[in-house]
């Protein structure tokens, strides 16, 4: 993917022309001295964690990975995925796109549905890392498990996992679905 | 633990030399195809197979043993042998599919699912959305013309949509692709370009889909000949679409408080942002009838000044400020100030004295008349027509806030909300998150709390004591709203009184008579302030099933008091100070209620902002240096946006007799957001409770239009059919009521006219004959319940379409499993052949 920001097309948005040479700023200012000799220079994942708005979320790494496309699966990003990362969670991404990307963060195993395991993973995420904050294994169980539980609820198919399609369909039932 | 249960897909397709599929550029478009492939394969997995035989052997013997924890796999525990009972079966279905005793094989069938990949592999997105853009195609049932038919495409007999040839296998995705930009170019503008945005491809991909789309657009207009008027149409088009994005851009670039607005949802959430944001609708829609105002009634009249009063000047003093009296009495801020002739341009003096007491219609005298602006009618309508515009606004957007958050079916799916919604990606600062989390974990546990002590009954006492603690506190609640509703009443009586004493015994004109008229302003707003504590501390001692049913009826609550606050003070001016004006020595009543809106909307926003400033501040203070808490206050949306909604009627039900409210409305609104934002930044925490956003906002907006401008269009109306306007000033006086300037315009029209004579008729018909309105009503009602029913159809389909899927899902096991079986009874076969092999 060799196309940089000047090659994409004229007719796009000047809105869009704003946010990507803001986007390129960002980008550049992340790289170190000599890749930005570099045709096509890549981030690696500790530079990205370093953003502000990535430093303190639970679920910055998952992110990185998500929208990575480096061979090695280091989370590093070239430019065209910081801008991927960046349209994904601005204003102007429709639900489509955000509850796309937000199952794929959600995958921790990245095996196209959220198991038990991944889950799991979330609600430990979300609940943050002290432990007076953890959910106790008992209620853990009860929230996934149960019968009045996050599977029993959106799993419609009955398979023990919640696939996208299903995701999308709790999340639309969802007006609060925060970006 | 499952250390042999592989699930990474990756481990196996490196050795089996396929793709994961993750980087899976194919399609996989049905179960059949998959195992056509995998049969197809067949020999060169079974080669595989064989040299992994001895660690898949293992494997499958420690199978048997290594489980998942979790308590409904105790049955496996006791079946290890019997795999290949097929009986066996029915009873797997009834477990979900995660399985742990799915061989390698298996699993690499489940995670290449047409289902689990669509998440993830480029190709299986471009087929989903071929298959949408074919939908919409034949939704719009554009028909392809035939000239932009790409080679390989054979037009179907019915014309309507594209057959295409069967697919190649080695160029599946490829021609999908083709197909798929095919479909795009095909849509309308506005399809496409939505189509787009909700592609979750990456940048790159949807610029290059883009320009695609668009290039065979550019390629087909220039092979075919195009006359050439056409072509010229078709550079407007692009040019005309290019300008609007420009416009769209610069606006978007201007948006007001960009940046305050993200600070502020970055600290504290997007609860308190939608406080912040409701503020600038509202500054929006006053901006709105400040404009229309504006230019249809303050600039003509400001242009045409009347001329002075006979009192002759009054010295201006700082009081008018508060009062909106002395000096402000007779300018172009109130209604007495208007003139009810029509105005001409280049008309001298003479004339312009001459026409004073003409009333109103063609003036006299004047050489010009093609500039004539008729100021009675103009005022009448530009009331009129911006209430009627800012109505079908709030309408269309409580319709379409009240959509979104809206559900047809019925199921509660709180905890999966709960989990899979409440992250607020927006939050940044750390403190933030870490509240966040604290938060979603208390949030969690109180919900795990709630819908599973939901089936507890409670015992008789506990219900009767939980009732009488409600009844308690909804009697207080409302008997001090009545309280304070009747000590208004009274209050407002004594003050008319005191006014009518003075009237009637001539007085001077001193600062401190002025001054009295804040008295009543004054109470109000102390009332509005401190009722809401009391109502507080009320609902402190009550506990509700849920924090929503506490929000909401804290919400009700408040809105009970301020309604009825409005309500008494509309019947103070309009039926005790309009309908006897003479009694007060009042020249002009109009403009006495004018002031006296003015002096509410200005003491209620000195009593919020000295709350925030120092309400806020000094309660942090206090609770830091005496309480030792690092508890800080919390900011409380609901009432702040209810007194939002407060200020909001006041200025709608003065804009009639003060055409420049909505001006002061904007100032204060825009000082309001900077005292509210810093106190916020300095003296508060984010809401501990948790917080539906879009539905708190489509109640809000609910509010907004039917207490507040319902109740405000109604006063208005009241007041343009009923109350005779007065006799000295304004634009309507000397008629019976003001509604006739539009009903004696209409009839002069039909008169000067006969051709016109047609509008009259139906004025007249339509307007004054409730029969109309009860037909219209009618209509609309029917067509209500029609939606009602059309809305119950749908959820009966919900369920239906619902159990279908739960059927599909035991068909998917039910093929998994026997898959399942063939290859473990193939692969018992390889292993005897195998151990007769080595054997011998």
């Amino acid at each position: 993917m060799g196309t940089t920001a000047s090659q994409l097309g004229k007719d796009l948005l000047s809105e869009y022309q704003v946010r990507t040479s803001n986007a390129h700023k960002r980008f550049t200012e992340l790289l170190s001295k000599e890749d930005k000799a570099l045709p096509n220079p890549r981030i690696p994942m500790q530079s990205i964690l370093t953003l502000p708005e990535l430093k303190s979320n639970p679920f910055r790494k998952r992110i990185c990975h998500v929208f990575s496309t480096s061979d090695m699966k280091d989370g590093s990003l070239t430019f065209e995925d910081f801008l991927d990362l960046l349209s994904a969670f601005s204003d102007s991404a429709t639900l489509e796109i955000k509850s796309h990307y937000a199952f794929r963060i959600f995958d921790f195993d990245d095996d196209g549905t959220l198991d038990v395991g991944d889950l799991e993973k979330l609600v430990n995420c979300l609940t943050g890392e002290t432990d007076d904050t953890r959910l106790t294994p008992d209620e853990m169980r009860q929230l996934i498990n149960n019968v009045s539980s996050i599977l029993e609820e959106s799993d419609i198919d009955k398979d023990g996992t919640v696939n996208l399609s299903e995701f999308q369909h709790v999340i639309s039932r969802s007006p609060d679905f925060v970006r | 633990m499952a250390r042999n249960v592989n699930f990474d897909p990756n481990h196996h397709y490196m050795e089996a030399g396929l793709e994961s599929p993750m980087d899976e550029e194919g399609v996989h478009n049905s179960f059949h195809e998959l195992i056509e492939e995998q049969t197809q394969n067949g020999g060169l997995s079974e080669a595989l197979e064989l040299q992994q035989l001895q660690r898949d052997f293992d494997e499958e013997g420690r199978d048997s043993v290594a489980f998942l924890s979790s308590p409904g796999r105790e049955r496996w525990r006791g079946r290890q042998g019997q795999r290949e009972d097929i009986s066996e079966d029915d009873e797997d279905q009834l477990d979900p599919l995660i399985a742990e005793r799915w061989s390698s094989a298996t699993l690499r069938i489940l995670s290449s699912m047409p289902s689990r990949t669509i998440g993830r592999s480029r190709g299986a997105i471009i087929s989903q959305y071929y298959n949408r853009t074919m939908q919409l195609r034949r939704r719009r049932q554009s028909r392809p013309s035939i000239r932009d038919f790409s080679r390989s495409a054979r037009p179907s007999i019915r014309g309507y949509g594209v057959e295409t040839d069967g697919m190649e296998a080695d160029n599946v995705e490829v021609s999908k692709r083709d197909h798929l930009v095919n479909n795009l170019q095909n849509l309308s503008v506005s399809d496409r370009v939505r189509m787009l945005r909700a592609m979750p491809l990456s940048v790159a991909e949807k610029s290059d889909l883009r320009r695609l789309a668009l290039q065979k657009e550019r390629r087909s207009f220039s092979h075919s000949q195009i006359p050439c008027c056409s072509r010229l149409k078709y550079y407007i088009i692009i040019a005309v679409r290019q300008s609007w994005y420009s416009w769209l851009s610069f606006l978007h670039s201007l948006q007001l408080w960009q940046v305050a607005l993200k600070t502020v949802s970055g600290r504290f959430g997007t609860g308190v942002l939608s406080y912040f944001l409701f503020l600038k609708t509202l500054l929006f829609f006053n901006l709105f009838l400040f404009l229309v105002t504006g230019a249809f009634l303050v600039l003509p009249q400001a242009v045409h000044p009347p001329p002075p009063p006979p009192q002759g000047q009054v010295n201006f003093s700082g009081l008018e400020l508060l009062t909106g009296g002395g000096c402000f009495s007779h300018s172009v801020m109130y209604h007495g100030y208007y003139s009810n002739f029509t105005l001409h341009k280049s008309c001298t003096d003479d004339d312009r004295l001459h026409n004073l007491s003409a009333s109103n219609g063609t003036g006299a005298g004047c050489a010009s008349k093609h500039l004539s602006y008729n100021m009675p009618l103009a005022y009448f309508f530009t009331i009129g027509m911006a209430f009627f515009i800012t109505c079908i606004i709030l309408v269309y957007s409580m319709s379409k806030s009240f959509g979104q958050s809206f559900r047809i079916d019925k199921s509660h799916s709180i905890l999966a909300m709960k989990v899979f919604c409440s992250w607020d990606f927006k939050v940044i600062k750390k403190t933030s998150v870490k509240l966040m989390s604290d938060n979603i974990c208390t949030q969690i546990k109180e919900l795990l709390a709630e819908v599973n002590h939901k089936h507890d009954k409670k015992t008789v006492s506990q219900r009767l004591w939980r009732l009488v603690v409600h009844s308690l506190a909804w009697s207080i609640c409302i008997g001090s709203t009545i309280a304070c509703v009747v000590a208004i009443y009274y209050f407002s009586d004594y003050m008319h009184e005191d006014l009518r004493s003075r009237a009637s015994s001539p007085t001077k004109y001193t600062l401190l008579s002025e001054a009295r008229l804040l008295a009543l302003p004054v109470v109000v707003s102390l009332i509005n302030l401190l009722l809401p504590g009391l109502f507080n501390a009320a609902a402190w001692m009550e506990e509700y099933d849920s924090p929503s049913v506490r929000t909401y009826v804290a919400i009700s609550r408040n809105l009970m008091l301020k309604v009825s606050v409005l309500g008494i003070l509309s019947y103070h001016w309009l039926g005790r100070v309009a309908v006897e004006p003479q009694n007060l020595g009042l020249q002009c009543w109009e403009n006495f209620v004018g002031q006296e809106l003015y002096r509410f909307l200005l003491m209620d926003f000195i009593f919020t902002g000295l709350d925030t400033l120092f309400g806020e501040f000094l309660w942090r203070l206090f609770s830091e240096k005496v309480l030792r808490r690092s508890r800080r206050p919390v900011f409380d949306i609901a009432r702040n946006v209810l007194e939002l909604i407060y200020g909001q009627t006041l200025a709608w039900l003065g804009v009639l007799f003060t055409p420049l409210l909505p001006a002061i409305q904007i100032l204060k609104l825009l000082l309001l957001f900077y005292i509210k934002k810093g106190s916020l930044m300095m003296n508060c925490q984010a809401p501990r409770k948790p917080y539906r956003a879009s539905q708190m906002t489509t109640i809000f907006i609910t509010l907004l239009c039917f207490p507040s401008f319902l109740g405000a269009s109604v006063a208005v109306t009241y007041t343009m059919w009923s109350i005779t306007p007065s006799s000295s000033c304004g634009p309507f006086r000397g008629l019976k009521t003001m509604f006739q300037a539009g009903k004696s315009w209409v009839a002069q029209l039909g008169k000067d006219n006969p051709n016109l004579s047609l509008l009259a008729w139906v004025h007249s018909y339509l307007v004054e004959n409730p029969l109309f309105l009860f037909l219209a009503a009618g209509i609309f009602l029917i067509v209500i319940y029609f939606h009602t029913q059309v809305v119950d159809g749908q959820r009966k389909i919900i369920t239906l379409l619902q159990e279908q899927i739960q059927n599909e899902g035991e068909d998917k096991k039910f093929l998994i499993t026997r898959l399942q079986s063939i290859h473990e009874q193939k692969r018992t076969s390889n292993r005897r052949l195998t151990s007769q092999d080595t054997a011998c």
